[in-house]
């Protein structure tokens, strides 16, 4: 147990550790570096900037600096926005989106069991079809297109929610809504196949059979283990939330990380491009580690055999 | 199933023993084939054709594909040309699909479009098995200390998240069609790999791989005549299964400004150009956002349907 929870969390750091590396190679290899450009700069004061950014340094000092200064939370300066550390603006629009990606999650589990195990237990009939409909829609259509359409139907034909911002409760409606679209999609289909399962195995006839009331065999039994499978997609599902949000951000003006991500790509500034990355790489191989843990305290079964090992 | 032998087994017929008659065991009889005998393949075949959901799906994907290849040609338009005296058309006579904000015409630029994003998705799926049926076979096949290191090494990779590679890759190297397919198949590959690893690893101990290793074929002839076609059914559903995903990173990426370069179009990037003013525009994003959106559901129900098909024991 102990072993695999090392093991695991060994992986991830060698994994992070490539993410980092790769991230800093790759944008050495961009020809040209910040301080060149077509005015010409007196060599002097070219010299005086390299130094103070450490450029002048072999690229291996310049790595060992990278990696000391990102283990201290320090991701380097921002090209384009004068004197703004990429940390700050990495701390600074974090909230808003932990915000928008919290709720999400949790109406994403909450609407995804609910409609699969609506699903499972109604199988075959009206409830289960509507709730596969959606669950395809839901994978099949781009979290930016129902964004889209939310807005133009909600929004600006109805003006039942506001089109922009980040301000209160109503705010949160239609992002909500299309990035939890997706995930929605996955978990109710994963907990319908799950829960079908449980709901053919022994014990829950002999739960039947010994007179269990229905509610009693529902909470007591199907859903604790039919929810089991959930538990593996909470990593994949912040990934997805997290690329969500890039795009959802920037569709409904919410100033979070998603949206600065989407505007240092847009002018190329690459220390925020890197921080950023580096810090989503973070965020999401923690979500990992985390899901790959769970799953071992949840299911006692695992514990069995060691590990995973399909 | 069930059902069924149950009422033929209660049906209430009033049988004779003279009803009976004793034929023996006939061994000449017993090797009489009395149907056509079915391939694994038409097995799978009769059996996906009537699932009508994916058959439709197909019909669709097909339609899709036609309509791709010969959109653009049937136009007296093409995708590039500006017209900045008509922009922003409503759909007419003479621009079906309306134009776009330099006057480009939309029709063109829609299948174009739909040609571009299918390229993408087809292509990436297929670097992605090319890559995953050997890297995975090798897995496979060979197992112990190859299989350890090589999925060690593969499992590193996978827990780098696959769109933050991507989009590095991209800011570094300019987007251009060959650079995204690149990007998107750098860690694509590792869930295929994967895939090939467990059917191989499952098959290789079957009897008719030890018949016949025992007449001496040898490792080329064992993965590629018997273990891998073996394992065809959950690759296909794979490769079926992928092609969505990468038409939709293409379409993501597009959205960050990484995807293919104006004046070139995916439906990806005509959804981000439609953004800007789509309140009032609608149409700019709405023949893009449904042609993406039915053939990411076309692939998505027809490699379900396909997957019921080929291993009718998953299906749920």
């Amino acid at each position: 147990m102990a072993r695999y929870i090392a093991n695991k969390l060994f992986y991830t750091l060698v994994s992070l550790f490539i993410l980092i590396s790769a991230t800093f190679f790759l944008m050495k290899a961009i020809p040209g570096n910040p301080f060149m450009s077509e005015k010409k700069v007196p060599v002097a004061i070219q010299e005086r900037l390299y130094e103070q950014y450490g450029l002048n340094k072999p690229v291996y000092q310049q790595y060992f600096k990278y990696l000391g200064d990102i283990a201290q939370g320090d991701f380097g300066i921002s090209m384009k926005k004068i004197n703004q550390d990429v940390s700050t603006i990495i701390g600074d629009t974090f909230t808003a989106s932990l915000k928008l990606g919290l709720v999400a999650i949790v109406v994403s589990v909450i609407v995804g069991v609910t409609l699969g195990l609506l699903a499972a237990l109604y199988h075959r009939r009206l409830i289960d079809n509507i709730a596969m409909v959606v669950a395809v829609l839901g994978i099949a259509v781009p979290s930016f297109v129902i964004a889209s359409l939310l807005q133009f139907v909600f929004s600006s034909k109805l003006h039942m929610f506001p089109t922009m911002g980040f301000k209160g409760p109503m705010y949160y409606v239609l992002p909500v809504t299309a990035l939890a679209a997706q995930p929605i999609a996955f978990i109710a289909r994963l907990t319908r196949s799950s829960m079908l399962e449980v709901l053919h195995a022994d014990y829950i006839k002999t739960a039947k059979a010994k007179g269990l009331r229905w509610y009693a065999i529902l909470f007591k039994h199907v859903i604790r283990n039919g929810i089991l499978p959930i538990v593996t997609y909470l990593g994949p599902m912040t990934a997805n939330i997290v690329t969500g949000s890039v795009v959802i951000e920037q569709i409904f003006g919410i100033g979070g990380i998603g949206k600065q991500f989407v505007q240092a790509i847009g002018v190329r500034d690459y220390p925020v491009i890197m921080g950023i990355t580096i810090f989503y790489g973070i965020l999401l191989m923690v979500a990992r580690f985390l899901t790959d843990v769970a799953y071992v305290f949840v299911d006692p079964r695992i514990k069995l055999s060691g590990g995973k090992e399909d | 199933m069930d059902t069924n032998d149950i009422t033929v087994m209660s049906s209430p017929v009033d049988l004779k023993p003279e009803d009976f008659r004793k034929i023996g065991s006939d061994e000449k009889q017993a090797e009489v084939i009395q149907r056509e005998s079915l391939s694994a393949w038409r097995d799978a075949w009769r059996r996906l054709r009537a699932n009508k959901m994916a058959m439709t799906a197909l019909g669709v994907l097909g339609l899709i594909v036609i309509a791709a290849i010969v959109g653009p040609m049937i136009s007296k338009y093409n995708y590039y040309s500006n017209d900045l005296l008509n922009t922003n058309q409503k759909p007419s006579a003479e621009h079906w699909f309306g134009t776009d904000d330099l006057g480009r015409d939309m029709f063109v630029r829609t299948w174009y479009g739909a040609r571009i994003s299918l390229i993408v998705g087809l292509a990436a799926a297929m670097i992605d098995l090319f890559i995953g049926v050997i890297y995975g076979g090798i897995m496979g096949y060979f197992g112990g200390r190859v299989d350890n290191i090589m999925n060690k090494f593969s499992e590193i990779l996978y827990a780098i998240p696959y769109l933050l590679v991507t989009i590095l890759l991209l800011v570094v190297m300019e987007p251009s069609l060959p650079t995204i397919i690149l990007a998107l198949t750098i860690t694509g590959w590792i869930n295929m790999s994967w895939i090939v690893r467990g059917e191989i690893m499952q098959l290789k101990s079957r009897e008719f791989v030890l018949a016949s290793r025992s007449m001496g074929a040898g490792w080329r002839r064992l993965l590629f005549r018997h273990l891998l076609p073996n394992a065809m059914g959950p690759i296909i559903v794979t490769v079926t299964l992928s092609v969505p995903n990468a038409i939709f990173a293409e379409a993501f990426l597009s959205f960050l400004g990484l995807g293919v370069q104006a004046p070139i179009a995916s439906l990806g990037s005509m959804i981000n150009d439609a953004l800007t003013g789509w309140l009032y525009y609608p149409w700019r994003m709405l023949f893009p956002a449904v042609l993406i959106s039915l053939t990411m559901l076309s692939f998505n129900i027809f490699g379900d349907g396909l997957r019921d098909a080929l291993d009718p024991k998953l299906k749920k």
